[in-house]
């Protein structure tokens, strides 16, 4: 069931997502060679928790897993796709990429944000990678208008990506976001125009493009939640929760300004 | 945090072993699937009989086959 949110409703989205786009861009400048995933966490959950929120992946039970998630991030390193688990083993280095995301409760109101950070110099294809998944997000929520459907972000992302030569993750998809961190509708990141649920005013949605330089095809780690690309090539992942107003969407989580 | 695609879940009866670890499942709903077995399922050598209850998960774009992700 699609939940339909008021303008005071959205209001208090778009102040846990201040926060959020806030966290997501003070952690461009502590991510460097040499420091672990486990430290961008508590990093992360130390400032959601100084300005009065509260990290909403700890403790979130989502369908697809059998045990609620123990950190306030999912830290995925280059052919991680999603869902990495912070550990104090794994050390960034120069070259690497790394895709945060974080979702901040406030107020009784959820909001869902990604972003995928290169660690000092990265390859030339990498880079590229990391723009077209940061564009195709932008492609989607163009789409994310009233009148049409989420089919039509759907093939906006897909379209977008593929014209690359890259590839969107099938496996896993946006999603509603705002009373709960997971609501309807699904989003996916690939699919036909004019298709799927019909947008209306109101709705807030988590946009989120995960893409991989290969295939797009993934497996799951022996932790149950890391989804890794089968082929090991790189993948990224960028998130925006945003609402559908009568004039257009709006980014309620901006961390790109 | 990413979402999984939903899929649809009921629980069905194994009627046929087929070869390559496949099986032809009865649904609640009278409807005959093809499903196979889920890694956890096979990692933990369960043993999956003609009879058996299980629940399968189904997805939405092919609503013939499925996956078996537990015996009840």
């Amino acid at each position: 069931m699609i939940i339909i949110k008021s303008k005071e409703e959205i209001e208090l989205i778009r102040e846990g997502g201040f926060i959020l786009a806030y966290v997501l861009k003070k952690l461009a400048e502590f991510i460097r060679p040499g420091i672990t995933t486990w430290a961008i966490d508590k990093k992360v959950e130390e400032m959601i928790r100084e300005k009065g929120a509260r990290p909403a992946f700890k403790g979130y039970k989502p369908r697809f897993a059998s045990e609620p998630y123990r950190f306030a991030t999912c830290v995925s390193v280059n052919e991680e796709v999603v869902h990495g688990l912070p550990s104090k083993k794994r050390v960034l280095k120069e070259g690497d990429i790394v895709s945060v995301d974080v979702g901040v409760l406030y107020k009784g109101y959820y909001s869902d944000a990604a972003y995928t950070y290169s660690v000092g110099e990265v390859e030339e294809r990498i880079k590229l990678l990391l723009e077209v998944t940061k564009s195709a997000l932008y492609k989607g929520i163009e789409k994310a208008v009233i009148g049409n459907r989420v089919g039509d972000i759907s093939y906006a992302i897909g379209s977008y990506v593929k014209s690359y030569g890259f590839n969107p993750i099938k496996d896993y998809c946006g999603h509603g976001v705002g009373k709960h961190l997971h609501e309807d509708p699904s989003i996916p990141n690939d699919g036909e125009p004019g298709k799927g649920e019909p947008l209306k005013e109101g709705m807030v949605i988590a946009i989120e493009p995960m893409v991989a330089i290969g295939s797009g095809n993934i497996m799951l780690k022996n932790d149950g939640w890391t989804a890794v690309t089968s082929d090991g090539s790189y993948s990224a992942h960028f998130e925006h929760t945003v609402a559908i107003f009568r004039d257009g969407p709006k980014i309620l989580t901006p961390w790109d300004i | 945090m990413a979402k999984k695609p939903k899929t649809i879940e009921m629980a069905g009866t194994i009627i046929e072993a087929l070869p390559n670890a496949m099986f032809r499942v009865e649904l609640e709903n009278g409807m005959k699937i093809l499903a196979h077995v889920s890694g956890k399922i096979r990692m933990n050598f369960i043993r999956i009989l003609p009879g058996d209850k299980v629940k399968v998960e189904i997805s939405p774009y092919d609503p013939t086959r499925g996956r078996i992700i537990y015996r009840l």
